[in-house]
């Protein structure tokens, strides 16, 4: 994926400034970036560790894990038919209360388990159940308390308040959560066959099919590649 | 507004504050937990280096040639009644597929309006609310040997969507 993407920007990039004469420029944009990467990686280096730092300690007095046993209700209200003890729930809890405190290397395993876990609550259907539809949502939704790496690079920039967007971004996060659980929420309140026809006939995403048994077997691991 | 900003000006403070001083109220060695955690933090950024370097050579390079304003100018015909600057246009879309690649958009639009212009605040905030859709989506469902998403990237759309209107309406304010 980031294979084409990357190599039709280069390609795309030379051949158009080749027609409209700007090659110069292209070279001194191709050294200027590479030496401006390697700047922002040290500023990068410092917020980076001091949050990894802070995270560490709030995860090895329990404030994590602490945190995560506070979701039950919510997760009973978003996941009904998890059932209650199941390990699904927490490793859901870990997720999201990772995912809040900007941990993406401890909320995507955590994430990846509770996939396979529900997985199995739904028999290892090829059709996602409801609850991994919630929480695929509530993933994209974004959660993240304090966007660190914007901030890292808003400084690097010299931006006069690198912060400042904190409060916005925590009441556009809050928004677009919202969003998320209401949709979700909707989406699972609707009878099975509903759903099914509101779905969009193809794509490789939301590609629909009447029923479990009839699936077709092609479209080997087709998720998105 | 000011309870955003106060919001914004304490919230790191508060906690730092609340996370060393329950560490120490529980007697924990909060100092040698957080250098472990900071040489991880580190070893993260050592990692992505050669990726943002990739990355922003690649946005370096389609912007000197002048074809980023072209998409940009092309796509704003399409999203000028909305409201939505053009210039932001293939930043918001790119992010949907990586975050890497956005991340050197994303620098680029400081670089040129600067982080706090209208276009670079809009840009932090739409970044802090939004995830990667597709990269998510793909590895989860994987994971689950889910073939059928169902809603689920309506759902996501929705998400991102909401996310973006809002954070051009919250930039007003800023």
């Amino acid at each position: 994926m980031l294979n084409y993407l990357w190599g039709f920007m280069i390609v795309i990039g030379i051949v158009y400034a080749a027609f409209t004469g700007n090659l110069p420029a292209v070279t001194n944009a191709a050294l200027d970036s590479s030496k401006e990467a390697v700047a922002l990686c040290i500023t990068m280096l410092g917020v980076m560790s001091l949050w990894v730092g802070l995270m560490r300690i709030a995860e090895n007095c329990g404030i994590i894990s602490g945190a995560a046993r506070t979701l039950n209700p919510f997760l009973r209200f978003m996941f009904p038919s998890i059932p209650k003890g199941h390990k699904a729930n927490e490793y859901i809890s870990t997720n999201i209360i990772a995912n809040v405190f900007g941990l993406g290397w401890a909320a995507t395993p955590a994430g990846l388990k509770a996939m396979e876990e529900m997985g199995e609550l739904n028999h290892h259907s090829k059709i996602a159940s409801k609850d991994m539809c919630t929480f695929l949502i509530l993933n994209v939704s974004s959660f993240q308390l304090i966007p660190v790496n914007m901030i890292a690079y808003r400084s690097q920039y010299g931006s006069a308040n690198p912060a400042a967007i904190l409060g916005p971004a925590m009441i556009a996060t809050f928004f677009s959560t919202l969003a998320g659980v209401i949709f979700a929420k909707f989406m699972y309140a609707l009878p099975e066959n509903r759903t099914r026809n509101n779905l969009p006939p193809k794509g490789t995403f939301s590609g629909y099919s009447p029923g479990h048994a009839d699936l077709p077997k092609k479209k080997k691991g087709g998720i998105f590649h | 507004m000011k309870i955003l900003l106060f919001l914004s000006d304490a919230m790191i403070p508060l906690l730092i504050f609340s996370i060393v001083g329950y560490g120490l109220l529980n007697r924990h060695n909060v100092y040698d937990d957080f250098i472990k955690g900071a040489k991880d933090g580190f070893q993260t950024v050592i990692g992505i280096m050669p990726t943002l370097i990739g990355l922003m050579v690649g946005v370096g390079i389609l912007r000197a040639s002048g074809f980023l304003d072209l998409l940009s100018s092309a796509l704003g015909i399409i999203t000028e009644p909305l409201r939505f600057p053009a210039e932001l246009v293939p930043v918001s879309i790119v992010k949907m597929f990586s975050s890497s690649a956005a991340t050197g958009l994303v620098l680029d639009i400081f670089k040129e309006f600067g982080p706090d212009s209208y276009y670079g605040t809009i840009t932090s905030i739409m970044m802090s609310c939004t995830e990667t859709i597709f990269y998510t989506m793909s590895i989860y469902f994987m994971t689950a040997k889910v073939q059928k998403t169902r809603y689920t990237l309506a759902g996501a759309l929705f998400t991102t969507l909401i996310g973006t209107i809002a954070s051009v309406i919250l930039a007003q304010f800023m």
